[in-house]
């Protein structure tokens, strides 16, 4: 894994995404960081320079594209960090401490699959545009909200993305189901499933993954102080297939043993 | 140049005045990738518990205004790990590595002292008789000026010649009764202060924000209480005392010595950038220049009083 670094960045621009939705998502491009490689999945704590006292946390996000021109998250306002991060404007510095945490699996002659739930679809653009052989991709992406509302058109350029909007139960039934359908697809071709999304999201994915036998990977969401390991806030519990001995059914943290966990690994209660 | 090293025991001198606080800096290895661990004061690594300790269900932490809450519960892997696995990482021989310890009963907390005061990379022992979020021991300890005391004595009488620090709680009516009585029962020095119990709840789903209810409050907003505590503290005895508890700032720093603390503890600010105590050790020198300080141990206590006209 790479080293992280600590940098301060500026912000390039903010641009909202979706024009007639309650749900407020954005993208964010910051200043090319020092570190010019990571692994998709790997996430960034974001801390505008700009903000004093009242919230002394950072904020991880999943890293959408990072290199020579610019490092990119995608954002969605769901709490007071989110909805100040919005508030940034061209050339605010914004302190960035990453790559963090370790990234999803890349088996470039696995046929995988993508498994994003609204803006768990984050870290699959560096994923998409990163894999040695995007044929082998295809993505099935559940949302709520209108698809403008997401980063789907620059996805589609690279890799067959299935979305699925849910409104209602019967949504979401339709939803797991063909889901259920291309796990098992891929599990017949001992292929890969990639997990990102909310909590309820994933633990179906876990569910679905046991059913199937598909290999399976979930990238956990945590609240998260510190981001390097140290606060233990946003630990998840191992289970018995935890590969470290003495760390099986214990709590280790999200931050620096995932994001991205196996998902016969964890516990998601 | 300004002398900025301390002696915050018998055969425990810091090269500067800052060190960080257990619970905010893991074990240190953690910040390694962010600065350079041997131009701190010290470290004072995460709670350690004879046996690994699970700690608390989460949500453990949430965030308040100027501070957050947490109920991690003294999650560890015990103290043979950390023997077996850490600190022989961490570069103990240029900077002080001081062992927060953590148990439910005095015996235990001299078992303890006994284990870590036989490693010649633990500069210090820091007994955690404050804890707001553990059932047993932890601030029970701290809230009696007897047990707190007994306490002290065990880990004392245990730790051959590693000085041994006590953490006190703010949540006590009278914190310079306790200081009192853990000086008496032989503590080298003092860190003031753990946590304020304090409390966080969600309207909307009419739930606690911490699955252990209550937590530890700490950051900026427990500065004054802080100051409050370790100014009590001083005036009470005579051993070192460390302060901690909010410090956001170099200037935050120097308020700490100002009212008598020999060193500091930076702590939930790491979290808001993970150089943040190494800056602090950066700053130092420049601030006190800047603010006419030719000699920290001077300037410490210097508190004036009397209204001057």
């Amino acid at each position: 894994m790479l080293p992280s670094q600590f940098a301060e960045l500026t912000v390039l621009d903010l641009v909202p995404f979706g024009r007639e939705s309650t749900l407020r998502t954005f993208a964010l491009r910051l200043s090319p960081p020092p570190w010019k490689r990571y692994t998709p999945g790997q996430f960034v704590m974001l801390r505008p320079a700009g903000w004093g006292l009242e919230l002394p946390w950072a904020r991880p996000f999943s890293i959408s594209r990072a290199g020579e021109h610019d490092l990119v998250c995608f954002i969605q306002v769901i709490g007071r960090g989110t909805e100040r991060l919005l508030g940034l404007r061209a050339g605010d510095a914004v302190r960035v401490w990453g790559p963090l945490g370790n990234g999803f699996a890349v088996e470039a002659d696995s046929l995988t699959l993508l498994l994003a739930g609204g803006i768990g679809i984050a870290p699959f653009l560096g994923y998409a545009q990163n894999h040695p052989k995007p044929w082998n991709l295809s993505m099935l992406f559940g949302h709520r909200a209108p698809l403008d509302c997401y980063p789907v058109d620059s996805m589609n350029e690279r890799i067959e993305v299935e979305p699925i909007c849910e409104n209602g139960p019967e949504d979401l039934e339709h939803f797991i189901a063909v889901m259920q359908a291309r796990m098992e697809e891929h599990a017949v071709k001992n292929g890969l499933a990639l997990a990102c999304g909310p909590l309820p999201f994933l633990r179906t994915v876990q569910r679905l993954a046991a059913k199937t036998g598909l290999r399976t990977q979930l990238s956990l969401e945590a609240r998260m102080a510190c981001g390097v390991g140290a606060c233990l806030g946003c630990v998840v519990t191992t289970t018995s297939e935890w590969p470290v001995s003495d760390a099986k059914n214990w709590p280790v943290q999200a931050c620096s043993q995932g994001p991205v966990f196996w998902a016969g690994h964890v516990v998601l209660d | 140049m300004l002398d900025l090293s301390v002696s915050l025991a018998p055969g425990l001198r810091c090269k500067n005045p800052i060190l960080t606080a257990s619970g905010t800096f893991g074990y240190g290895l953690e910040f390694a990738p962010y600065g350079e661990l041997v131009n701190l004061g010290g470290m004072v690594v995460k709670g350690l518990s004879l046996k690994p300790r699970k700690g608390n269900p989460t949500p453990r932490i949430v965030e308040c205004a100027c501070g957050m809450l947490n109920a991690v519960g003294l999650q560890n892997d015990g103290v043979e790990a950390f023997l077996k696995h850490k600190l022989p990482q961490l570069p103990w021989r240029e900077t002080a590595v001081i062992a927060n310890l953590y148990a439910t009963a005095p015996e235990e907390f001299a078992v303890l002292a006994d284990i870590l005061s036989a490693e010649e990379g633990v500069a210090a022992l820091e007994v955690n008789i404050s804890c707001p979020n553990v059932r047993e021991g932890g601030i029970l300890f701290g809230q009696d000026p007897v047990m707190a005391a007994k306490v002290t004595q065990a880990v004392k009488q245990a730790a051959r010649n590693t000085p041994v620090i006590v953490k006190l709680s703010p949540n006590v009516t009278d914190i310079a009764a306790v200081a009192k009585s853990v000086e008496a029962a032989g503590a080298d020095a003092l860190t003031c202060i753990n946590t304020l119990s304090g409390m966080a709840v969600d309207i909307v789903t009419r739930r606690p924000l911490l699955a252990n209810v209550l937590g530890g409050l700490s950051g900026p907003a427990v500065k004054p209480v802080a100051l409050r505590c370790v100014w009590e503290v001083c005036r009470a005895v005579d051993i070192p005392v460390i302060g901690v508890g909010g410090i956001a700032s170099v200037e935050d720093v120097l308020e700490f010595i100002l009212i008598g603390a020999c060193a500091v503890q930076a702590g939930t600010m790491n979290f808001s950038r993970p150089d943040f105590a190494f800056r602090l050790v950066e700053e130092l020198p420049s601030a006190c220049k800047r603010l006419g300080i030719d000699d920290l141990a001077a300037f410490r206590a210097s508190l004036q009083l009397e209204v001057t006209s």
